[in-house]
């Protein structure tokens, strides 16, 4: 009797641990950081993934990356062509469109009807399918609303990378755990930009804070037009884009 | 009441289980703000991210020593540019490193200066090139100043 006491009592601290209900009342969230680009500006120099993966110590030559660039070049003729080669790191050098397997096609001038560049990055979802499927709580939403991975606790079963419908995340080539962008959370929570947003060179990217009303970016997050990736999926992105098109996927 | 035997064992396991996990989880494992469903985990992971250092520096870093290279681009177009981009991430530079690693090639250049037909970006409004044409296989930097608007030497 005395050992099935015991593991009563232990159940029931054990499941007090588990379910909080209180802490499910989630207290108002200080600051929320969401992030803007705009699709008009962005050059494809491919500084911003330059620059993301020296300060974020992802190896540059491994084919992975937090954030990349995609260039979309529509015809006349309705064809859409799309590429991100080696994730922009190089910038876009060539006019010749990246086709995979080695196949490559010149686009001529006159029979562009628009082309346009759009940096990826991850949209911090406010219900982040990636964190939901995880099950062993290695990663999670802070109270500020960035998505974490927690390197220790990360068991690479890769549920996460199949779960996010923007394909944001990777294994990390080192640290072969889930690896993810956090909008450089060490950067943005001691006052500094994320490492992309200092290194684009025509402010196509920009941080923002939705709860501080004198932010300039959230600013235009709130009053103009601007879209984001798959709403279908109800992830509810944090990621807003101006010059969003049709064709980007 | 032999029959509730297995019970009891079930109960034991259980009791085992819950026991194991108080001595393995961390104390600050748990739901955290954002809830059962998204803010399930380890809070001082929040301060281990927190606490990576950063590399870029930004140009305010630089100007404190390079006030000359500063003022010299500050009145050129390539003012736009962070220092960092080309003279890679300050760290902790004069410290560590004492010397940044410059990036002098052309496809530095050309990731700007490589001319795009591209209406409906911003890309197509920059002076640029064909690289296959104009002098390939050299460094634009023999010819040109990066950080001055000047004719070509």
């Amino acid at each position: 009797m005395a050992v099935s006491g015991t593991a009563a009592l232990a159940l029931a601290k054990g499941l007090n641990e588990i379910f909080r209900p209180m802490a499910l009342h989630a207290s108002p969230r200080p600051a929320r950081w969401v992030f803007l680009v705009d699709t008009y500006k962005c050059i494809g120099c491919g500084f911003c993934v330059k620059a993301c993966k020296l300060e974020n110590e992802i190896p540059f030559e491994a084919n992975v990356s937090r954030t990349w660039v995609e260039r979309y070049v529509v015809t006349k003729g309705g064809e859409v062509l799309a590429d991100t080669p080696k994730e922009a790191r190089n910038g876009f050098t060539t006019s010749r469109i990246d086709l995979g397997l080695g196949r490559y096609k010149e686009v001529p001038p006159e029979s562009i009807n628009k082309a346009f560049f759009v940096p990826k990055l991850c949209n911090q979802c406010d219900k982040p399918p990636c964190v939901q499927v995880c099950p062993v709580g290695a990663t999670y939403q802070t109270a500020d609303g960035v998505i974490l991975v927690d390197r220790k606790w990360c068991i690479g079963c890769g549920y996460c990378i199949m779960a996010c419908p923007y394909g944001m995340r990777f294994f990390h080539p080192a640290y072969h755990v889930a690896e993810k962008c956090n909008f450089c959370y060490h950067r943005i929570t001691n006052g500094m930009k994320p490492a992309c947003v200092l290194a684009c060179p025509v402010g196509a990217r920009r941080i923002g804070n939705i709860k501080d009303p004198a932010d300039s970016a959230a600013k235009i997050i709130l009053t103009q037009r601007v879209s984001i990736h798959k709403p279908e999926y109800g992830t509810n992105p944090q990621v807003y884009y101006i010059g969003l098109s049709e064709e980007v996927k | 009441m032999y029959v509730l035997r297995p019970l009891y064992v079930v109960l034991a396991l259980v009791g085992v289980i819950l026991i194991a996990r108080a001595f393995i989880v961390p104390k600050d494992f748990g739901t955290h703000e954002s809830g059962y469903m998204y803010g399930w985990y380890r809070k001082s992971n929040e301060g281990e991210w927190k606490a990576l250092k950063a590399k870029y520096q930004g140009k305010e870093y630089c100007r404190d020593c390079h006030a000359e290279q500063d003022q010299q681009v500050s009145s050129f177009r390539h003012n736009m540019i962070e220092c960092e981009n080309c003279h890679g991430p300050a760290l902790e530079h004069p410290t560590a490193p004492p010397k940044l690693t410059l990036d002098r090639s052309r496809e530095l250049c050309l990731r700007c200066h490589t001319y795009l037909p591209y209406p409906t970006s911003q890309r197509s409004t920059i002076k640029g090139i064909d690289a296959d044409q104009h002098n390939p296989g050299a460094e634009c930097v023999g010819c040109h100043n990066p950080h001055q608007a000047t004719k070509p030497q």
